[in-house]
């Protein structure tokens, strides 16, 4: 997130961007009614930094991915990458721009075409790309794979050939391909088993060390966010409700949701928590965005004032949507 | 809830040196190497392992939910509450599950019927096991929904599977798995699907009231610390092997066995920001080719020459027990012949 200490030039700016989708239609095919899956997310990624987004299920963590990479509409906003609009983009600047930036999706059983092999798979960015022989291709592929861990002789073998880390291993090796500078990763571990995540980790920290990559991860683990990744920005129905440097964050956090997303992760060193800490509802229809502060229902410490919409403010080096945590 | 090895209880469920293979066409794969599980009367008993470790295929195997004739027992034995599971017919095993014994699986959507209403589906169950009238048995079901802190119980009965949110589906099914008073609850990852959020208030529900009617839980999971919030006592399987037993505090606080150190040292929980987390290198290995002695010896970084000629077996103390030769059992070098 934006907070001004930093010298490192922002790779990602987005601002007040708004995705829905029609949930209903008129016998003129006109949407009616709308699911707001995100509702105006600023947010800044530095070159060489990590930006954590997390949140429930549902909260739109993973349309706002995609709708910054290009494969969810957006309604209203404005995503720019190393300072070009991508939006206004078209044709070879877009897809130039969108070669900039490369997503690793959860599964990487459906995420990679299981009739190509590994060497096609790894290079077929470059290939879309164009200007690559075949044999240029494959070289470009073998030192990919080798730099992700995976073996040369491996390289003709199809997906299924491979375990679940190791494919995750090939989706990584394919998004670094045409050398971006931004991976969106979209629970990039949340299939694999600890043992494995731990390798997966430590492959994208070493990656970013040696290219210079900046992240935006999309999680729901807390602990993984807080070890990963430099900042954190915490999702609520599609908008950011708490945001900042993630060690503080996580570790002290002043938005309520923030306090009870935190209070319900399992953790080695807490006791579960009780069920009054714990039960919050469910969350909100998005189809109809609630008038007042959107956590309101949920709150535990709703008071007065909660009735309006609350907006993001800046306190210290982070920033919080909430009238009484701010004070 | 430190001692929960409160043997002179009795045993809810005593598996005993239960071995299962999975025959195929390559050779059979040793899913289940002598794996012994005790769960005394109202304890939290937690299984931790990766996937592929034989967690749920132990407790499938001990309520007869495996497809049958398609796995062989080459040994050991299963009792639940004193009876042997593996002995009984199909229908004796249908009279157990859900008066004696409930399974809690991690699909809420797969384990619920979409086309009945969940008030008929919960009043079946109770009717299938006790006797007793179809009004009666809806105020039970509407009792228990209660207790699992789903607001309107009445309109909720009168609802299909789909209308409901994930957690709430998942608390219906916990429902059902207590209609009947089972003195067992099994529960197969029954969080995984959900929101760290729903997943606390399901633990404290399952806790709150296994605890409040002596109810004992077996509780499957992956997560480490879930576990760790949950049970009283924990055994810690890899590849179809108990490596480590003991209860739920010492095992975390002072893990024996190296892969247990190993699981906990992956976690990003105890380890600095950014810092390289310790991974376990290698892979799992291939259950129909397992290497021999130890099956952790080929990722093992403090294997020696016997981790690779013999298995080692659980040995240690009641409080904590743990299969490496490396602990406890290689301790006293000289016995090592005499154990084989």
């Amino acid at each position: 997130m934006t907070k001004g200490v930093h010298t490192a030039r922002p790779i990602l700016e987005v601002s007040d961007l708004h995705v829905r989708f029609p949930a209903s239609r008129n016998w003129l095919g006109r949407p009616t009614s709308h699911v707001h899956a995100v509702n105006g997310v600023n947010l800044v990624v530095h070159a060489g930094r990590s930006l954590g987004i997390v949140g429930e299920s549902g909260c739109g963590k993973s349309t706002l991915a995609q709708a910054i990479i290009g494969l969810a509409p957006h309604a209203q906003g404005r995503v720019a990458i190393d300072g070009q609009d991508f939006q206004a983009a078209q044709g070879r600047e877009r897809r130039a721009l969108r070669q900039k930036m490369q997503i690793v999706f959860q599964d990487p059983q459906s995420s990679l075409d299981r009739r190509l092999p590994v060497w096609r798979l790894i290079s077929e960015p470059l290939h879309i790309r164009g200007g690559y022989s075949k044999a240029q291709l494959h070289a470009k592929a073998e030192q990919l794979a080798v730099s992700v861990g995976l073996r040369p002789e491996q390289l003709d073998r199809l997906p299924h050939e491979f375990s679940g880390g190791q494919r995750q291993r090939i989706a990584i090796a394919r998004a670094i391909s045409t050398d971006p500078d931004l991976l969106v990763l979209d629970e990039p571990t949340s299939a694999l088993d600890v043992s494995v995540q731990a390798q997966i980790i430590n492959l994208l920290l070493r990656l970013q060390r040696d290219r210079g990559l900046s992240y935006l991860m999309i999680s729901h683990d807390v602990a993984l966010v807080r070890h990963f990744c430099d900042d954190v920005a915490v999702m609520y129905l599609g908008q950011i409700v708490e945001a900042g440097p993630a060690g503080e964050v996580l570790r002290n956090p002043r938005h309520p949701y923030t306090q009870t997303l935190l209070a319900a992760a399992p953790s080695l060193e807490s006791p579960l928590p009780a069920i009054a800490e714990a039960r919050t509802g469910e969350l909100p229809n998005n189809r109809r965005l609630p008038a007042s502060c959107f956590y309101k229902e949920r709150c535990g410490q709703a008071a007065e004032g909660c009735e309006t919409p609350q907006v993001l403010r800046r306190a210290g080096a982070r920033q919080i949507r909430c009238h009484l945590a701010l004070g | 809830m430190m001692t929960g090895l409160s043997l002179e209880r009795g045993h809810a469920l005593a598996i005993h040196n239960l071995s299962l293979e999975f025959p195929t066409f390559s050779g059979a794969i040793k899913a289940l190497d002598n794996v012994s599980i005790d769960v005394g009367k109202a304890e939290i008993v937690g299984i931790v392992g990766e996937s592929g470790c034989g967690k749920s295929v132990t407790t499938m195997a001990a309520t007869g939910l495996l497809p049958k004739g398609r796995y062989d027992i080459t040994s050991g034995s299963v009792s639940l509450f004193g009876r042997n599971t593996l002995a009984m017919d199909d229908g004796e095993l249908q009279d157990v599950r859900g008066k004696v014994v409930s399974t809690i699986f991690q699909e809420p959507m797969n384990a619920l019927n979409p086309t009945i209403r969940i008030g008929k589906q919960l009043t079946d169950v109770i009717m299938r096991h006790e006797e007793t009238s179809l009004p009666d048995a809806r105020r039970i079901a509407r009792d228990i929904l209660a207790d699992m802190l789903i607001g309107e119980p009445e309109r909720v009965m009168n609802l299909y599977p789909f209308e409901l949110s994930g957690g709430m589906r998942q608390r219906v099914l916990i429902a059902m798995a207590f209609s009947c008073k089972p003195g067992l609850i099994i529960a197969d990852e029954p969080t995984t699907a959900l929101d760290v959020t729903v997943q606390a208030v399901i633990l404290r529900l399952i806790q709150n009231r296994a605890r409040r009617t002596g109810t004992s839980v077996v509780f499957i999971s992956h997560n480490v610390a879930v576990v760790s919030q949950l049970c009283d006592r924990l055994y810690v399987m890899y590849a179809g092997r108990i490596v480590e037993h003991g209860a739920t505090r010492t095992v975390l606080e002072a893990p024996q066995h190296p892969y247990t150190q190993a699981l906990l040292r992956c976690l990003p929980e105890r380890v600095a920001p950014k810092q390289e987390l310790e991974a376990i290198p290698g892979a799992v290995p291939s259950l129909l080719h397992p290497p021999a002695g130890c099956y952790f010896q080929p990722r093992c970084k403090e294997a020696v020459d016997l981790c690779r000629s013999r298995s080692p077996r659980l040995a240690g103390a009641e409080g904590q027990q743990v299969a490496c030769w490396r602990r406890g059992v290689a301790s006293e070098t000289s016995g090592q012949e005499g154990r084989q």
